[in-house]
């Protein structure tokens, strides 16, 4: 007579005491050697939230959030601040190690054996196509995380702007950080009844 | 003689300027490396941005690559010291500050407004790969056959894919 585990039993409680830092690293890693393609945000929400424990839901989105405001990749950053709140900046130092690390290892293998290959007719023409996928790829990946700025008409017109400012003009991207940024975010500043009453017009 | 400090000092501006992630930063850093500094050609840009793409992991650790062309194992080091420090410090020192700003509304006008700049750059980045990788209708059809596959196709592994567009390519082109 089996009963079926309780919900809560598929979400390991917090940890009790503090994480090691073998721990720590053994799970970035692990990451850090599966994940592809900018789906990262998965992965990490599997091991860290599902799987470890360490966090709750709503503790990995916050971190989350900062993670994708600030500079920096949202792998990286994420190991890095839930590194932190873990075990501190060792903590921190050494989860980034450990996200890093696998894919390090092999792009410079790739990258030693390209550069001793680069003048191969098959390495070219493979090297071709790879480059063909990467932009179908890329292209996919912006559409996806784009889709739904893509129903305002002012921020269909701050991605034109950006595109027109960084693909046509060549205009250094501190300048179009430092212009359409600001503008951007004043746009979208905090208003009070407005807002509430533009988002809701029912 | 200081080529090493220039891998730091252009890897290290990409990271502050990385705001959005790795794709947004990618017409900036075609633009130092291959215009400004002449590092790489516009052909080995596109190659080592490629093996960027079947390797897992963080996809901007193509700049150890890019560091390696310029002054070898130790500039590959830097260039990944450069890359990932610099903003690491900062969400670093902002993770622990952020909570000071909890409720403020212009944290989500700060969020609102910067995300369709994010995309624009994400675009603006698909543009500079494909100016150089776009070339003839054999690379088109890679890449929209990798597009519908990416875009339509959960739960595949983009990574095969872009190995696939390999296959195609040293079988169609060689």
């Amino acid at each position: 007579m089996s009963h079926p585990a309780p919900a809560d039993a598929t979400v390991p409680a917090p940890p009790s005491g503090p994480v090691g830092f073998g721990e720590i690293f053994a799970t970035f890693l692990v990451i850090g050697a599966t994940s592809f393609g900018g789906g990262v945000v998965a992965y990490l929400r599997n091991a860290l939230v599902l799987q470890k424990g360490w966090l709750d839901e709503e503790r990995f989105l916050s971190a989350l959030e900062i993670a994708q405001a600030l500079p920096g990749l949202n792998a990286t950053n994420m190991a890095i601040i839930v590194g932190d709140r873990l075990r501190g900046i060792l903590g921190a130092i050494i989860a980034f190690i450990g996200i890093t690390l696998p894919g390090a290892a092999l792009i410079m293998a790739l990258g030693v054996a390209y550069a001793s290959n680069a003048h191969n007719p098959y390495v070219n023409a493979a090297l071709i196509g790879v480059g063909a996928a990467a932009v179908g790829m890329l292209a996919a990946v912006t559409l996806q995380i784009g889709r739904k700025q893509f129903g305002s008409l002012i921020d269909i017109a701050i991605i034109l702007v950006t595109v027109g400012l960084v693909s046509f003009l060549h205009v250094s991207l501190i300048w179009v950080l430092l212009t359409v940024g600001p503008a951007a975010v004043l746009i979208y500043r905090p208003r009070k009844e407005a807002a509430a009453a533009e988002a809701d017009p029912t | 003689m200081n080529e090493n400090l220039s891998v730091l000092g252009v890897f290290s501006l990409l990271s502050v300027l990385a705001v959005g992630g790795g794709a947004a930063v990618l017409p900036e850093t075609k633009m130092l490396v291959v215009e400004t500094h002449h590092w790489l050609t516009d052909d080995q840009f596109r190659d080592i941005y490629g093996l960027g793409q079947v390797v897992p992991g963080p996809n901007m650790l193509m700049v150890m690559v890019i560091g390696y062309h310029v002054t070898g194992f130790f500039g590959a080091l830097l260039a990944y010291l450069g890359f990932f420090v610099p903003a690491g410090v900062i969400s670093l020192g902002a993770s622990r500050l952020w909570d000071h700003f909890e409720g403020s509304p212009w944290r989500a006008s700060l969020q609102r407004g910067m995300a369709p700049l994010v995309v624009g750059l994400m675009a603006a980045g698909a543009i500079a790969i494909a100016r150089t990788a776009i070339d003839g209708a054999m690379t088109v059809a890679i890449a929209i056959a990798v597009f519908l596959g990416v875009f339509f196709v959960k739960r595949i592994n983009p990574a095969i894919l872009v190995l696939g567009g390999g296959v195609v390519g040293l079988i169609a082109l060689r």
